[in-house]
């Protein structure tokens, strides 16, 4: 999907990146130290701050109100990252995330999103027809419950709590996480119980 | 920095969206979504202030801005879709008027 980098792309980005470091604005250090940062982002960081949410209690409380301090009391660099919001689902209520306007998504603790999420498909209709685009993916959630898609609009960016599934009592931190996959985290699909998962 | 503005809304504030549209008359970066425009809806949260994108993303001095999360009933949004569904968006105090000032004009 993506574009390959043409020769000039890199021409300019070395221009630039020198420019930068002329004038004492990075240094190669940071740039690497932000490299190593961005490749170590992924679902698994998300996933793991839900799975602890689920198992501790005051993590959970701070995770809701604060998911960027969530964030870095995983050991995860937040600087210069916008702040993290962390909608909680219920049993009446299930949260789906969206950027409208562009591609806006939690980088620092998903990793980069994948092509759908950028997709003119996805942005033009899961705001307008959130329960058609979740059940194309076999998403389908029962008529008690609501459905609150979240658009990405601004500074805020966003991460879903979804409900614990039954059956999973006194599973540890990593096998929750097993349950939390990417789609998860972003509302699009719910953690899979673990009697479903068995039968697979 | 502590020009930190005051909050004008108060959450559960019934609130109209500016029917405005910027993109008409010139270049412009707004965050505010076109299927918002004309709106109304409900303060859920104040989430702060941020420089305001209209500005940063021209490199202008950027003041902040108070933004909300502002929650939509979906079926009158689209005109279709479940009752009880809604849309919860980021949407920036000078996108915003009080309902009522829109009701009585």
């Amino acid at each position: 999907m993506s574009t390959p980098a043409r020769p000039q792309s890199l021409a300019d980005l070395e221009a630039l990146v020198a420019a930068l470091k002329a004038r004492g604005i990075v240094t190669e250090e940071e740039l690497a130290a932000r490299q190593a940062q961005t490749d170590r982002a992924g679902p698994e960081v998300g996933a793991r701050m839900v799975a602890r949410a689920w198992t501790d209690p005051a993590y959970r409380a701070l995770l809701l109100q604060d998911g960027a301090a969530a964030a870095e009391a995983m050991g995860v660099s937040m600087a210069g990252a916008p702040p993290l919001g962390v909608l909680e689902d219920t049993a009446g209520r299930h949260h789906v995330i969206v950027c409208t306007l562009c591609s806006c998504y939690p980088r620092a603790v998903l990793g980069y999103p994948p092509h759908w999420y950028k997709s003119f498909a996805y942005r033009a209709r899961v705001v307008r027809e959130p329960r058609a685009v979740l059940a194309e993916w076999g998403t389908t959630l029962p008529d008690s419950v609501e459905v609150r898609v979240v658009d990405s609009t601004a500074d805020y960016r966003w991460m879903v709590l979804p409900l614990r599934p039954a059956g999973t009592e006194g599973w540890s931190e990593d096998q929750l996480m097993a349950l939390v996959t990417r789609d998860v985290l972003v509302g699009v699909a719910l953690p899979v119980p673990p009697r479903a998962a068995a039968a697979e | 920095m502590t020009d930190t503005p005051v909050p004008r809304f108060a959450p559960g504030t019934r609130v109209t969206v500016r029917d405005d549209w910027p993109e008409r008359r010139g270049p412009c970066h707004i965050r505010t979504p076109h299927y918002l425009r004309g709106r109304p809806g409900t303060v859920q949260r104040v989430l702060g202030a941020f420089a305001n994108p209209e500005d940063l993303a021209f490199g202008r001095p950027a003041p902040k801005r108070v933004l909300y999360h502002v929650l939509f009933e979906q079926p009158p949004l689209f005109g279709e879709g479940r009752s009880g569904d809604d849309v919860l968006v980021e949407v920036f105090e000078h996108w915003l008027d009080p309902a009522s000032e829109r009701q009585a004009a």
